[in-house]
């Protein structure tokens, strides 16, 4: 009878077998939780409520009629070039159409204060291949760029994982409204030069993830001062830029530049998507809008491995180079998620839990620290806990975007109906309420 | 991009052509030795010419550093990205006066900014540039250098006309709303398209073998797919085997971004470019020798650019040897449903069929650019036996995901099986018409090509038209072709091919008129060609 030898069994990279792809924290674990038990107004009423993806809902018949009523972007037109060019087309420098559209959709979006050439549009298959080419382009391995806490999850995976790049905090709190400030930039890029690690550039989301804010204009002046100082790199992530509640408080860092002529611009690279604004995660439309020549051919080239397909190219180039419909679109979206961010804030007034004052996003910054048992960061996650299993609804822990403060929460609100809205407040309503009475209660 | 090594007709006909500039220091050399005898002899007989050697290297060097656009082998002043570097430095050396200079990019992207310099890719922009049209444009470059497919978009514009309304927005359970389509998917492709794509593949390779959906990850193109196995299965500065010639765009997809290294397995004509095991274990041998760990080897199979497939015995023996040296395989079949001849087509995936083996460190890359036309949709595919590859790659997969749109549109176009038969049989027929005739075409004027039955292309010896059977003379010819018969063409060199003279001349995006134009464009050259030599 043979023996059976042992083989050892064929080797994977590092990349493969890493955790960075951060799957395993309390963010994705709240996902996982809400797969298993999606709450449905009729079918599930008591499963769990998905409060932690940041997904634009409210505005999707707005694009339904478009589609309804101009077949000519979902088709390629009568006669043969409409559809084999389009089918052909692979060339990375993107349909000249569709650049021209997202330029003038972003100047849109900013009320014209700010000018887009279409020739410095890269694009990409989603902001998420745009951060993580960029950070492929502005950074070698070992290198970090500093990104403001509390931050997006996804950066630990999308900035670091393939890259090798990392990350240092800039730590902002709560006592000024978790804004950057000159000094917090100062000390992340001391705290990475006593690890002696090269720092590229800053990257900030603005309107902010979690925070659902906008910055500053002068904070966003210091901010540049700061990386022309030291001459590094600045991503300013504007995925958010159209959902903001107001359009006057929204500043683009392209206003700054403008503002003045430009010059030292070369170090300034935009992100933008559909995903959020125009509720198209599914399409996969990201870009990178860069000051930078060598940064534009380089992401340029390297944008093959994430390229957007041509026929979707095509289909957003006909429904966003159409003035009337994007005017309207942005204006009602706008409208509808500050009504959606009232109804929040009301109802988690009324249940005695205060937020952070916001004016853009997809979601509201909660501030549930009254009720940690300890105020740590296991306090925070047994709170999460309870919200999910007790209360059946999925919100993003502070602790999962690097909060300094233990016992923030992020509560989206627009991926789901008005109705499912009120549930999950009824819910929290009832949560508190029941401590509330635990509490008089042990008290007695 | 980390470039190959730099390949100056120079250095390279050093390396292939033994009557280049190494062989004449050595004359200098040996002799010189001879010279000083004695005790000091061995000392200053080795310095002497060393420092000989060295000052001529020096000079060479300082008289032969290629600048862009005087390198008589790229004529192409056209790097329209070299204007465009030199204006940015220059402004930005302007507005940061006295500081540090212009704020840095990463190595790996300084690296890739850098004008094209391969053949390849200078061929391409040429044809952009001036690009030929029948009645406009008449005397502009004809392409021959993109293996793209043109012959049977009819048949699926028919398709979509009979069909598209209700695709792109989502039939399924009567929901024509675009709510179906427009939210977050699954980053590694719907279900039923993978399970589209899955039926898809066997039907395109005869049935011979069938996919399971659950192992596949779907991404945007092929490219994506490469590089994402690559990422899985090797670490920065680890090697890939792959034979030569090879697709030239592997050298960007595989390496750029990965870090990973490929080793070139020379195939020779005498073998029709089929693999050798002598020369796949002497590669290996050589490689770890450098210190180097190869994780795998990467073939095309069908073959891009010769258009052969792997026998079936080869593709056991390279079983065999990846299991002897605990290696992955990669089996890029991106035109296994570009078939024109008789033979037929065996995937990697039948041979695992067949065996009972470790199926670990087998992964097939496949997509729809090629076999279905739609290089612009973005359709790729990772097949893979290995669980955890799948859990890795399948995490990757949202930096390249396939958009939401264009996959509804597919997935009932791909589930077509009555349309997709026609297709397959239809475009078989019309790939070997063309193929023939090309092929007819370039024997009338001598030129020979290698066996093939698949791809979009054909390998065709012109070695004959070359003045001296060297790179240099490749490339001479090339820049001919190109600039005088107005084609692009892939020379050899680009695909790192061993014996000079091939092209790859890729016909499917030509009309039967175009072909005639073609051959006698190439005739005009080859008969200055053979008046010269």
């Amino acid at each position: 009878m043979a023996i059976e030898i042992e083989q050892p069994s064929v080797g994977l990279s590092k990349v493969a077998v890493s955790e960075t792809h951060g799957e395993d924290s309390p963010y994705f674990a709240g996902w996982k939780a809400y797969d298993e038990n999606p709450y449905d107004e009729l079918t599930n009423p008591s499963g769990v409520i998905q409060m932690g993806l940041a997904e634009n809902q409210v505005s999707f018949d707005l694009l339904e009629a478009f589609l309804e009523t101009h077949s000519e972007a979902s088709s390629w037109g009568k006669g043969a070039s409409g559809f084999r060019e389009n089918a052909l087309f692979q060339d990375y420098h993107g349909l000249l159409s569709f650049r021209k559209a997202m330029a003038s959709f972003m100047e849109q979006i900013r009320g014209g204060r700010a000018k887009f050439d279409p020739e410095r549009v890269v694009l990409t298959a989603g902001a998420t291949a745009a951060n993580e080419l960029l950070t492929f382009i502005l950074a070698d391995p070992g290198d970090a760029l500093l990104v403001p806490t509390p931050y997006y999850p996804g950066f630990d995976r999308d900035l670091r994982w393939r890259t090798g790049v990392k990350i240092v905090p800039i730590h902002c709190d709560s006592s000024n409204n978790f804004q950057i400030t000159p000094q917090a930039l100062e000390a992340a890029y001391s705290e990475a030069e006593a690890m002696n690690i090269k720092v590229r550039g800053v990257l900030i989301t603005n309107p902010s993830n979690p925070l659902g804010a906008t910055i500053q204009r002068s904070v966003l002046e210091e901010i540049f001062d700061f990386v022309t100082r030291k001459n590094i790199h600045l991503v300013s992530d504007e995925i958010y830029s159209g959902s903001v509640f107001s359009s006057s408080e929204f500043i683009s860092i392209a206003e700054i530049l403008e503002a003045r002529q430009n010059k030292n611009s070369e170090r300034v690279h935009i992100v933008y998507s559909l995903s959020k604004d125009l509720g198209l995660p599914g399409f996969r439309v990201g870009t990178i809008y860069s000051y930078n020549d060598e940064v534009v051919t380089t992401a340029r080239r390297m944008s093959s491995f994430t390229l957007i397909s041509s026929q979707t190219q095509h289909l957003l180039a006909s429904m966003l180079s159409n003035k009337e419909f994007t005017e309207n679109y942005i204006k009602t979206n706008r409208e509808r998620l500050r009504k959606r961010y009232n109804m929040i804030i009301e109802g988690l007034r009324s249940a005695g839990i205060e937020c952070l004052k916001g004016n853009a996003g997809l979601f509201c910054w909660m501030n549930l620290s009254p009720l940690l048992e300890k105020p740590t960061r296991e306090g925070e996650l047994a709170l999460w806990n309870s919200m999910l299993h007790e209360v059946k609804l999925n919100i993003s822990p502070g602790s999962s975007c690097h909060c300094s403060e233990p016992g923030w929460f992020r509560v989206c609100f627009a991926n789901m109906s008005e109705q499912t809205l009120e549930v999950a407040l009824k819910r929290i309503h009832n949560f508190m309420e029941k401590r509330e009475r635990d509490r008089n209660l042990k008290v007695i | 991009m980390t470039r190959p090594r730099p390949r100056t007709p120079e250095s390279e006909s050093e390396t292939r052509n033994p009557t280049g500039g190494g062989a004449t220091a050595m004359r200098l050399i040996v002799p010189l030795q001879g010279v000083v005898q004695g005790r000091g002899g061995l000392i200053l007989g080795s310095l002497i010419p060393c420092a000989l050697f060295y000052f001529f290297q020096l000079y060479l060097k300082r008289h032969r550093s290629p600048k862009p656009g005087s390198n008589p082998t790229s004529p192409s002043q056209s790097s329209s990205n070299l204007p465009d570097l030199q204006r940015s430095s220059s402004r930005s050396n302007l507005s940061s006066r006295g500081s540090i200079g212009p704020v840095q990019v990463s190595s790996r992207a300084s690296s890739i900014a850098r004008p094209n310099d391969s053949p390849y890719y200078i061929g391409l922009d040429r044809v952009s540039e001036d690009p030929y049209h029948r009645l406009d444009n008449p005397n502009g470059i004809i392409q021959l250098g993109l293996s793209e497919n043109r012959l049977c978009f009819d048949l699926i514009e028919k398709w979509l006309s009979e069909n598209t309304k209700d695709s792109v927005m989502g039939r399924d359970g009567g929901d024509l709303s675009i709510s179906g389509i427009a939210p977050y998917q699954p980053s590694d492709g719907l279900v039923e398209f993978k399970v589209a794509m899955a039926d898809f593949m066997s039907q395109v390779m005869g049935r011979a073998v069938s996919f399971d959906p659950s192992q596949m990850v779907l991404t945007a193109g092929a490219t994506p797919a490469l590089e994402i196995l690559c990422f899985c299965l090797a670490d920065p500065g680890n090697a890939f085997l792959v034979p030569t010639p090879y697709y030239p765009g592997f050298d960007r997809d595989m390496k750029w971004r990965t870090g990973v290294e490929l080793i070139p397995v020379h195939c020779r004509s005498t073998d029709n470019f089929i693999i050798s095991i002598t020369a796949l274990d002497q590669a290996f041998n050589q490689t770890r020798k450098r210190g180097i760990k190869v994780r795998g080897i990467l073939i095309s199979n069908p073959s891009n650019p010769v258009g052969n497939l792997l026998p079936r015995e080869t593709l056991y023996n390279l079983l065999d040897f990846a299991r002897e040296k605990n290696i992955h395989i990669v089996s890029d079949e991106i035109f296994a449903g570009s078939m024109y001849g008789s033979e037929e087509f065996v995937s990697m995936a039948e041979i695992l069929d067949m065996e009972d083996i470790d199926k670990n460190r087998i992964h097939i890359v496949y997509g729809l650019s090629k076999d279905l036309a739609l290089p612009g949709f973005r359709v790729g595919v990772i097949y893979s036996f290995n669980e955890s590859v799948l859990v890795a790659a399948k995490k990757l997969t949202r930096f390249s995901s396939i958009s939401a749109p264009t996959q509804r549109l597919l997935i009932s176009m791909v589930s077509d099986t009555r349309f997709i038969q026609e297709y397959i049989e239809t475009n078989k027929k019309r790939i070997r018409e063309m193929h023939d005739l090309f092929v007819e075409g370039l024997k009338q004027l001598g030129i020979k090509c290698a066996q093939s039955c698949a791809g979009l292309y054909c390998w065709a010896d012109m070695s004959g038209l070359i003045s001296s059977y060297s790179e240099k003379g490749e490339l001479e010819l090339w820049d001919k072709l190109l600039n005088i018969a107005k084609i692009n063409v892939t020379p050899g060199s680009a695909c790192h091919c061993i014996e000079p003279g091939w092209f790859r001349c890729c016909f499917t995006t030509l009309s039967q008129e175009d072909v005639v134009i073609v051959i006698e464009r190439i005739r005009k050259v080859a008969e200055t060609c053979k008046i010269s030599s």
